[in-house]
C-alpha cells in the first residue's frame, strides 16, 4: 500500500504507475488508479480487523520491499501475510454470520450459474457430503472463486482450486478476458520427482535478502560453498542493474528458465537456481535473518531435508497466479448483468504480469470498498420481480449437474481423474507456459480435444454420486480444466506480441525482452463462448492511457 | 521403499469403520505423506477399489485441511510439522505406519479419514473477531502497538485451525485453539474493547460443542504444527477468571 511510511518517496501515484508498468501497460488505467487510492484503506482496515502485521520498535507498521518496486511499501505479519489477511476477514465474515447476515455452507460447490431473462439470479450446488443437488436464488451473484492456475496440474495453488465455477458462467454468457496472462512465480521448490503434487511457494519477499545465482561453468557438479565468487553469475544483478533481485516476477521467471534451458541449472533435474543467502546472514546476522524468514527456511528444510543457514536454496518457477478472468466493467460487474466477480477471478488491475504482494490488495479493495459501493446500483435498477428457485431454469440447471455427475460415474473407463490433469498440465506447461510459440500452441490446440475425448470415453470414477467422493469432485473440475485449456491456448495464439507473463517467442527485442505491439494489441480480449471445440467469439476492449506514457518496459 | 499403511476405512458417519492394511512398494523418501497416498489411491482405483478419503488442500502446511493421526501422533512425530509436510525420508523401509482420523465427540467422521471441524467455526463466531464494520477504519497508524505486543499475537494468529490439539488431548479438550484465538485479538489494542465478552462467549460455546475440560497435560502443545504455547491457555484462564469481575459475579 502507498503509505510511504518509511519516506522513501512512496505515493498514490508511484504505486500506479508501478503496477501499471509491471503489468506491461495492458490493464484499465482507471481501475489500477482507483486499486492505488484504496490500497491506504485496506491497511487501515487490516489494523482494525485486529490482523497482527509487524510492528517497529516505536510500535508503528514496518515495511519491506517486494518484486518490481523499488520502495518498502509491502506490510507483512511474518512469512505468513496472505494467511493472516484471510483470517481478518474469515473473522469479519464470522461475525455477519453471528449476526443472521450470512448463511455459511461449508462443503458445497458450486457447479452452474443460473441465468434467468438474461441475468444472473442464482447457482445450483452440491453437497460435498451427501450429493445432494440444490438451487439457490438471489438477486445477484458475486464469484470471488479464484484463479486457474491448476491448470497446470503442478501449481502454488491448493489441490481444491479449480477454474469450475468461472467457467460455467463463462459458458453461460460471461466474457473470460486475457486468459492467456498466467503469472509463473520465481521462487518456488523444484520438482523431485513424478509423484509431486504441487509446488512450494516460497515467499518473494526472500528476494529482499536472498541473491540469485548459478554456476558460470556448465555442469559444475561443486558444492555451492566451493564456488568463488568470480565463478558465479549473479544473472538478476547483471541483466537489471536497478532492480536487481528484485526484478518482477515475469522476468526473474523466464531468465531462471533462460539459464537452466542453457544447462547452467543446479539440483538434480539441473532445474534449479541458486537463491543464496550467504551475503545476508554475513551481514545482519543468523539472528536476524531468522526473525524475517524463520518459518520459510523452516518449510525449506521440512520438504527438501537441506539447512537454508547453511547452504543455498534451490528454487525454480512454477504457476502460480492467473491474472486472466471473467471480464468485469467498472463496477466489478459481468457483461452478464447481475454476475459480479472479484479478486482473482476477475481479469482487472494487474495487466499481463501482477506485482508482488498485491493479490490479496486487490481482493480485499474488491470485496471491502469497492463492491458494496457498486452492486447497489444493479439491486436498484433491478428490484422488480424475486426470482425465486423453483423458477424453471433453476431446475433445467439442477438436471444439467446431475445427468453430468451420472456421465462422469458411468463412464468406468481406465484412467484415473488425475492421471488426465498431469497430462493436459504438463502440456500446457510446455507449450503454454512461461514461453510460446505458435507452432507449440498449435500443437497444444490439436491435442487437448483428442484428450478431452479419451478423458469422456475412457475416466474411471468409482463410487456414487449420493457420498462423499472425492474422485468424483475432481473429474468434474478436471472435465471443466479440459474444455478451459482450448480457450487459454487460443487467447495465447491470437495475441502476436509479448507482454508481462505473456511471452511469445516470436516477438521479443534484441536482449530477449518481451516484445509489445501497442499498435494492434493495446486491448483486452474478451471472448465469448461459441460451443465446445468453437473458436471463442472475440470482443475487443481498447487499452487507452491518459495519465502515463506507454514505455518499454525496463528494469535495468 | 517400501511401507505397510494401517489405515481406518469408515463408509460414512453411521459406519462403525474399521482398520485396513495396505502394503505399498516403490515409494520415494522424498516424497511426502500425502503423495504417497495419492500413489496408493491410484494403485487402488486400477485394482477396482474405492479410494481413501482424506482433507488436504495447501498442501504446504498453512490451511489447517489435513488431520492425520499417524502412528498414534497427530500429524505424526516431526516437530512443526503438518501431515502434508512430512516426508517419508522420516520413516524407515518396511515399517508399518497406522493412519487415523481426528478422535474427538465434536469431530463426527464423514468419511474414512475425513472429519467435520465445523464445531471450530461455530466456537470463532462466538466471538473471534473485532466488531468493526467496513469502510471507516481510522488510519492504520493511529493506535501504537509495542512490537513485542505485536510479535505476541502474530505468535498466537499462527493457529491454523487443525484441531490436532484436540487429536492428541485424551479429553479432546479444544483449550489451545480457543485460547489461541483469544490470545491473537487480546495482544492487540483493538481486541481491548470486547476481550472479557469475546472470552466468555467462546469458551462457553466450546463447552456447549461437547469438548472436553483441560488437564495440563500438554500433549496439545507437543503436537501443534505452529508451536502454539500453552501459555496462552494460562492468559486465556486468567482472562477467562477476570471477566467476571466487570458483572460482580
Amino acid at each position: 500500500a502507498a503509505k510511504n511510511y518509511p519516506n522513501d518517496g512512496d505515493s498514490v501515484q508511484r504505486l500506479f504507475y508501478d503496477t501499471i508498468k509491471g503489468g506491461d501497460f495492458r490493464s484499465r488505467e482507471a481501475n489500477v488508479y482507483r486499486l492505488a487510492q484504496i490500497s491506504n484503506h485496506i491497511i487501515d482496515q487490516c489494523v482494525a480487523q485486529g490482523v497482527p502485521f509487524g510492528r517497529e520498535y516505536g510500535g508503528t507498521l514496518s515495511n519491506r520491499s517486494f518484486g518490481g518496486a523499488q520502495v518498502s511499501r509491502t506490510f507483512y505479519a511474518r512469512g505468513q501475510t496472505g494467511q493472516q489477511l484471510l483470517l481478518g476477514a474469515y473473522q469479519a465474515l464470522l461475525r455477519q454470520i453471528t449476526a443472521g447476515q450470512v448463511t455459511m455452507r461449508p462443503r458445497t460447490e458450486m457447479l452452474e450459474l443460473v441465468v434467468v431473462n438474461g441475468h444472473a439470479k442464482g447457482i445450483v450446488v452440491r453437497d460435498l457430503v451427501t450429493g445432494k443437488v440444490s438451487s439457490h436464488a438471489g438477486d445477484a451473484v458475486v464469484l470471488a472463486t479464484g484463479g486457474y492456475a491448476n491448470v497446470f496440474y503442478l501449481s502454488t495453488n491448493a489441490a481444491g482450486c479449480n477454474v469450475t465455477a468461472t467457467y460455467r458462467a463463462y459458458k453461460k454468457g460471461a466474457y473470460f478476458a486475457n486468459p492467456c496472462f498466467t503469472q509463473i512465480h520465481p521462487t518456488c521448490i523444484p520438482v523431485t520427482g513424478d509423484h509431486q503434487s504441487k509446488l512450494t511457494l516460497m515467499s518473494e519477499s526472500l528476494r529482499n535478502h536472498g541473491r540469485v545465482w548459478v554456476p558460470k561453468k556448465k555442469g559444475d557438479a561443486r558444492t555451492p560453498r566451493d564456488i568463488p565468487e568470480n565463478e558465479r553469475d549473479y544473472y538478476l544483478e547483471r541483466k537489471y542493474p536497478s532492480y536487481g533481485n528484485l526484478a518482477p516476477r515475469d522476468i526473474a521467471s523466464r531468465s531462471a528458465k533462460e539459464v537452466c534451458d542453457r544447462g547452467l541449472g543446479v539440483g538434480e533435474s539441473g532445474r534449479g537456481v541458486y537463491l543464496d543467502f550467504s551475503e545476508a546472514i554475513g551481514r545482519l546476522g543468523d539472528q536476524k535473518i531468522r526473525e524475517l524468514y524463520g518459518n520459510l527456511f523452516d518449510m525449506y528444510d521440512r520438504i527438501t531435508g537441506e539447512n537454508p543457514y547453511a547452504v543455498p536454496m534451490r528454487i525454480y518457477p512454477a504457476a502460480h497466479y492467473t491474472m486472466g478472468g471473467l471480464w468485469v466493467d467498472y463496477d466489478l460487474m459481468s457483461n452478464l448483468p447481475g454476475l459480479y466477480v472479484i479478486g482473482e477471478a476477475n481479469f482487472s488491475d494487474h495487466g499481463s504480469n501482477r506485482l508482488g504482494a498485491s493479490a490479496l490488495m486487490q481482493g480485499l479493495a474488491d470485496g471491502y470498498f469497492i463492491l458494496p459501493a457498486t452492486i447497489g446500483d444493479y439491486l436498484a435498477k433491478n428490484a422488480g420481480e424475486k426470482i425465486k428457485a423453483d423458477h424453471p431454469e433453476f431446475k433445467k440447471a439442477e438436471d444439467e449437474v446431475l445427468s453430468r455427475v451420472q456421465r462422469l460415474l458411468a463412464v468406468k473407463g481406465k484412467r484415473t481423474p488425475a492421471s488426465f490433469h498431469r497430462e493436459l498440465g504438463a502440456l500446457l506447461w510446455e507449450f503454454c507456459g512461461m514461453t510460446r510459440n505458435a507452432a507449440g500452441l498449435k500443437k497444444a490446440l490439436a491435442r487437448i480435444p483428442e484428450l478431452r475425448d479419451e478423458f469422456w470415453k475412457n475416466v474411471n470414477v468409482l463410487g456414487e454420486n449420493e457420498s462423499f467422493n472425492q474422485a468424483l469432485e475432481k473429474a468434474g473440475r478436471v472435465a471443466d480444466f479440459l474444455e478451459f485449456a482450448e480457450l487459454l491456448c487460443q487467447d495465447a495464439l491470437d495475441r502476436e506480441e509479448s507482454c508481462g507473463g505473456h511471452f511469445r517467442e516470436e516477438h521479443q527485442t534484441a536482449d530477449g525482452e518481451a516484445l509489445r505491439n501497442d499498435e494492434k494489441f493495446s486491448y483486452v480480449a474478451a471472448w465469448g463462448y461459441q460451443g465446445i471445440g468453437k473458436k471463442p467469439a472475440l470482443n475487443l476492449e481498447p487499452l487507452k492511457f491518459e495519465n502515463i506514457a506507454l514505455a518499454q518496459r525496463s528494469y535495468k | 521403499m517400501r511401507l505397510i499403511l494401517r489405515i481406518w476405512r469408515q463408509k460414512n458417519t453411521k459406519g462403525r469403520g474399521g482398520f485396513v492394511e495396505y502394503p505399498v512398494d516403490d515409494l520415494s523418501p522424498n516424497m511426502s505423506f500425502l503423495e504417497m497416498l495419492d500413489v496408493l489411491n491410484e494403485r487402488l482405483v486400477q485394482k477396482g477399489e474405492e479410494p481413501i478419503a482424506f482433507d488436504h488442500d495447501c498442501r504446504e502446511g498453512i490451511c489447517g485441511m489435513c488431520s492425520l493421526v499417524i502412528n498414534g501422533v497427530a500429524h505424526g512425530s516431526e516437530k512443526a510439522t503438518t501431515a502434508c509436510q512430512l516426508h517419508l525420508r522420516h520413516f524407515k523401509d518396511g515399517e508399518y505406519v497406522t493412519i487415523e482420523p481426528w478422535r474427538a465427540k465434536p469431530f463426527p467422521v464423514i468419511r474414512d479419514l475425513v472429519v467435520d471441524r465445523s464445531a471450530f467455526d461455530r466456537i470463532l463466531q462466538a466471538g473471534g473477531f473485532v466488531s468493526v464494520n467496513t469502510g471507516s477504519a481510522a488510519e492504520a497508524n493511529t493506535v501504537l502497538v509495542p512490537k513485542r505486543d505485536a510479535e505476541k499475537a502474530m505468535d498466537a494468529a499462527a493457529c491454523i485451525g487443525c484441531g490436532a490439539c484436540v487429536a492428541a488431548c485424551k479429553n479432546a479438550s479444544a483449550m489451545l485453539f480457543v485460547a489461541a484465538k483469544v490470545s491473537h485479538l487480546a495482544w492487540l489494542p483493538q481486541g481491548q474493547v470486547e476481550a472479557k465478552a469475546r472470552v466468555k462467549k467462546m469458551v462457553a460455546q466450546m463447552d456447549r460443542e461437547g469438548f472436553g475440560n483441560c488437564t495440563n497435560q500438554y500433549e496439545c502443545q507437543a503436537v501443534c504444527p505452529k508451536e502454539i504455547s500453552v501459555a496462552f491457555i494460562a492468559k486465556m484462564n486468567r482472562d477467562y477468571l477476570r471477566s467476571g469481575e466487570e458483572e460482580g459475579s
